[in-house]
């Protein structure tokens, strides 16, 4: 486990919360202190309670996770936004004294660790002192330099007392609509440093005596574009606070203090446990090395951003080494990361940590009792100074979710290749989709107010290929495991957008043995507006998923837009209308049902900050598949000749890629000629041995393009950047390409602004800060 | 615990499995026996003697040859790339897709990455022509050596003997 930096703080002590007398923060130490020494949370190698009096223990277990959940599903029904009601974006997660997770709810549970930190950082910087922590308070935060993923969401912290004395917090979060960045919608891009990212609270007392106050509201409702779900997802989050906060008061009333603190230490130690024997019974122990990337394409005219610095095309680079040890603990290292950039897409470490239990509670630990016991059995690194550490207060990291979601499709692979090895094919999972494209605008809507939209359709792109079967077509997302694309109705009553269409999307799984699930499109029309701007937010020139094992990436994006379309007079003359289905992207089927002066945008430009849309004109909803799994040759005939009838692949890639010989009936049914496609297949395997070279070969070439300096400037960016921050990678990447000594790249060559790449200021240099630090750097 | 017979882990391999059982064995403590049921299964499906240790993927194995007991990587063909501590990649076939036309034999058009961004590398069997992995890196991406197997440490955790030469 990592032990975090340990802030004795002076300041004045006000009397203590706790029965021990200790200050808050000496009591967390104490924790720590035990934990590093002896392996076991808080020292304890034994679970008294548990072993002493299972049913007692499982009783509190079960009616708090209950308890946890029950409140999620009514606090919903309070909000109005359809991103919190139709797509449950919000989770509440219970904590014990020190701030460490006991249990949670279900949801978009990446928030376990962000209000987690939250609580830390109160704890470490002395919030009991001033401004005070007291039954009925309420803190709110969102501050992405504390460990939120972004701006959006927005946690509600409620201290839970007995007796005068502190016994725990509970959390509750909630995606919210917009946060009032300079781009409307709640992931905008436009803005490229904090100072524009919507407004960041930190951990401020918001309510005494259960009850907001009155400057918080007025405030906090100026600040944003959509008020009324701001109040309403507020008024959600401390409803389910509150009702977890009386459950815990019954719990202590029916079973004891003694027993509940007992609980809330050793479901912790009993949590890091759990991780163990999993990772044994699951995995190979040895290492394992993967990499990701995803494409920053600012240098087009599309991407409108205040400062010219920030217009340049960049690369995220994630390398990860996990190491699983022998006595089942295991360590995540991500040296090599390039720096962090001008752009929203920068992460926090905790938001980076925390969003990986997302992924493990979907296959290494699938239970309802997941913990912060999993992350003292974790070790991370993140080193300072790159995208997922930043070592500048200036970041903004509203759609950090464009590098997590990319660089944590690798980690699949990587410990799926330790499922398949020893037989849990059933497990294996070749990676996640990048959930986008995120469609997000704002203005004036059809109800006349000033509005801004993100569709969570991405809650439901394709999943990956598993080792035995296909992935879900239009399913989830991994962020939220719960993943709905929402109703078509609830949408059009959310946004100034109609329906054209909402179809699956065509070639959009990888391909494989077993295929990455499908995405889908919708076509939207922009009705009822008033002075409307919308913008994309995707990847487009780069996959961030791989297949597996011989399995094709998922395709990349690619963005559709149309403007002066004509449509509202076609649709009046009772003309043919495009009603979606893009199948073919080089076809241009829309484009033949829009009148002469269309002007169209079609292209891999999948990031774009606002554009101007006047009712009639579309925008194209893709949203992506999931990557592949086993060479495509291997796929069952009879399941091609399904894909090729619900038109899950175009004909000519059935044929190129998966090598079946086809025909179509009079009615238009394809069907697989078994024989000849088992013929075809063979002579496609010749072909391959034909046109490949020799590796070592191969090498040799591409050594020589390095020499030549012979790539695109993002391309050299990515690894200039990466090689200044860790001679480590620069060193491995010499050693394997074999190059001289004296060779070097530094981005000083590349005739590009490198703001922030030599000067930068941290967080931690700011006077009274003590940065709540969980990972190694 | 739950325990599987053969017959279900090679329906499993097969993909064949039916979804009760599937969903039994997602939903289940794991069975400690699945490894050996597996090479049991993994051997059934080759030609040739050497013993399957592990599999890389659906071709691709960890195995103890008969003749030495070194530890090779081996394609279900019987193509041997090697000792398994050292890369397979550099021992394959490897097929570059670097620029549109050759993406587009995969993808249609708008559909694959822009190859001044990133390129596919397939690696194929040099023998039967399999393809085993495909790498999606940028350009000059070093080859990566996925996997690194701590042998004698998984058999300490079946609790089975090591082979010989791990
Ligand atoms: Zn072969």
């Amino acid at each position: 486990m990592t032990i975090q930096e340990k802030i004795n703080g002076a300041g004045t002590r006000p009397a203590s919360l706790l029965p021990s007398g200790l200050t808050l923060n000496d009591h967390r130490n104490l924790i720590l202190k035990r934990t590093e020494e002896t392996g076991h949370y808080n020292g304890l190698e034994t679970l008294e309670f548990k072993e002493s009096d299972p049913i007692g223990y499982e009783r509190i277990f079960s009616k708090l996770r209950a308890g946890l959940v029950n409140s999620r599903e009514v606090a919903k029904k309070i909000a109005a936004s359809p991103i919190v009601e139709q797509e449950g974006e919000l989770c509440f997660t219970l904590y014990n004294v020190a701030g460490d997770c006991i249990a949670t709810s279900t949801g978009i549970i990446i928030h376990v660790g962000t209000m987690g930190a939250a609580i830390k950082y109160m704890i470490q910087n002395n919030w009991e002192s001033n401004p005070g922590i007291n039954p009925g308070d309420m803190f709110t935060n969102n501050d992405c330099q504390i460990g939120n993923v972004h701006p959006c969401d927005i946690a509600t912290i409620v201290p839970i007392f007995h007796e005068g004395n502190l016994i725990g917090w509970v959390g509750g979060v909630t995606h919210v609509i917009d946060v009032g960045a300079v781009g409307p919608g709640s992931m905008s891009n436009g803005q490229i440093q904090r100072f524009g990212d919507g407004v960041q609270i930190t951990c401020r007392k918001t309510g005494v005596n259960d009850t907001p106050l009155r400057d918080w509201l007025h405030e906090s409702q100026r600040n944003v574009r959509t008020p009324k779900y701001w109040i309403l997802d507020e008024k959600t989050r401390i409803a389910g606070c509150h009702m977890i906060r009386d459950l815990v008061e019954e719990t202590v009333r029916e079973e004891g203090i003694e027993a509940y603190e007992r609980f809330a230490t050793e479901v912790i130690e009993d949590g890091r446990r759990g991780l163990v024997s999993r990772i044994k019974a699951m995995t190979i122990p040895g290492k394992i090395k993967t990499v990701a990337f995803v494409d920053v394409p600012y240098a087009h005219e599309d991407v409108a951003v205040p400062s010219p610095f920030a217009k340049v095309d960049t690369i995220m680079h994630a390398p990860c080494e996990i190491t699983v040890k022998p006595d089942a603990t295991w360590r995540l290292d991500f040296e090599g990361c390039s720096r962090w950039g001008w752009h929203t897409y920068n992460a926090n470490p905790v938001a980076f940590t925390s969003g990986i239990w997302v992924m493990m509670t979907q296959s290494l630990v699938p239970t309802e009792r997941i913990n912060d016991g999993a992350r003292y059995a974790t070790e991370f690194r993140l080193p300072k100074g790159t995208w997922t550490n930043p070592d500048d207060r200036r970041t903004a990291h509203a759609d950090a979710w464009h590098f997590l979601v990319s660089s944590w499709s690798s980690l699949w692979r990587g410990i799926s290749r330790t499922y398949f090895g020893r037989g849990y094919l059933e497990e294996v999972n070749a990676g996640n989709s990048n959930p986008c494209n995120w469609l997000q605008g704002g203005g004036i809507n059809q109800e006349g107010e000033i509005h801004a939209v993100n569709s969570f359709e991405t809650a439901a792109c394709g999943t990956g290929a598993c080792a035995v079967k296909d992935g879900l077509n239009h399913a989830a997302a991994i962020w939220n495991p719960e993943g709905d694309m929402g109703d078509i109705e609830i949408w059009e009553l959310a946004e100034p957008l109609l329906y054209m269409g909402r179809t699956i999307k065509t070639n959009t799984g990888g391909y494989g043995k077993y295929r990455g699930g499908l995405g889908f499109e919708t076509l939207r029309m922009v009705w009822g507006s008033a002075d409307w701007t919308m913008f994309f937010m995707g990847n487009g020139y780069m996959n961030s998923d791989w297949g597996l094992m011989g399995g094709y990436p998922a395709a990349t994006g690619y963005r559709f837009e149309a403007h002066n379309t004509g449509l509202l007079e076609r649709i009046s003359e009772g003309k043919s209308l495009p009603l979606g289905k893009d199948r073919d992207p080089g076809q241009c089927e829309l484009e033949k049902h829009l009148g002469p002066d269309a002007q169209v945008k079609r292209d891999k430009q999948c990031i774009t900050t606002e554009a101007i849309f006047e009712n009639g004109d579309l925008y194209l909803n893709y949203l992506r598949g999931g990557p592949g799994f086993g060479d495509p040759l291997d796929r069952d005939i009879a399941d091609v000749e399904n894909d090729l009838n619900q038109n899950f692949v175009l004909p000519a890639f059935a044929e190129k890629v998966y090598g079946v010989v086809i025909s179509q009936d009079k009615d238009g049914a394809w069907s697989v000629d078994s024989e000849k496609t088992v013929l075809q297949r063979g002579n496609i395997r010749q072909a391959r041995i034909a046109r490949g070279t020799p590796t070592r070969q191969w090498m040799e070439s591409e050594r020589q393009r390095i020499i030549d300096k012979d790539a695109s400037v993002q391309v050299q960016q990515m690894f200039a950047s990466s090689f200044y921050l860790s001679e480590r990678f620069l060193n491995e990447f010499k050693t394997f390409w074999d190059l001289p000594a004296s060779w070097e790249l530094k981005e000083e060559e590349l005739g590009i602004p490198m703001f922030g790449a030599k000067h930068h200021m941290d967080l931690s240099e700011l006077p009274d800060v003590h940065p709540v630090i969980m990972t190694e750097q | 615990m739950s325990n599987f017979t053969k017959k279900q882990v090679s329906d499993l391999v097969k993909g064949s499995l039916d979804w009760d059982t599937l969903h039994m064995m997602l939903s289940m403590p794991k069975d400690k026996e699945r490894y050996a049921n597996y090479m049991s299964v993994l051997q059934d499906q080759v030609s040739w003697d050497d013993k399957i240790i592990m599999a890389f993927g659906p071709h691709l194995y960890l195995a103890e040859t008969t003749a030495d007991k070194s530890l090779v990587t081996k394609c279900s063909c019987g193509h041997d790339f090697g000792d398994y501590r050292s890369n397979w990649k550099l021992n394959a076939l490897v097929y570059v897709r670097d620029d549109e036309e050759k993406m587009q034999e995969v993808y249609p058009k708008l559909m694959a990455p822009d190859t001044n961004w990133q390129v596919y590398r397939e690696y194929y069997c040099p023998t039967c022509g399999v393809m085993h992995d495909i790498e999606a890196p940028t350009p000059w991406y070093p080859v990566i050596h996925d996997f690194q197997p701590d042998i004698p440490a998984l058999f300490d955790w079946l609790d089975l003997p090591a082979p010989v030469n791990a």
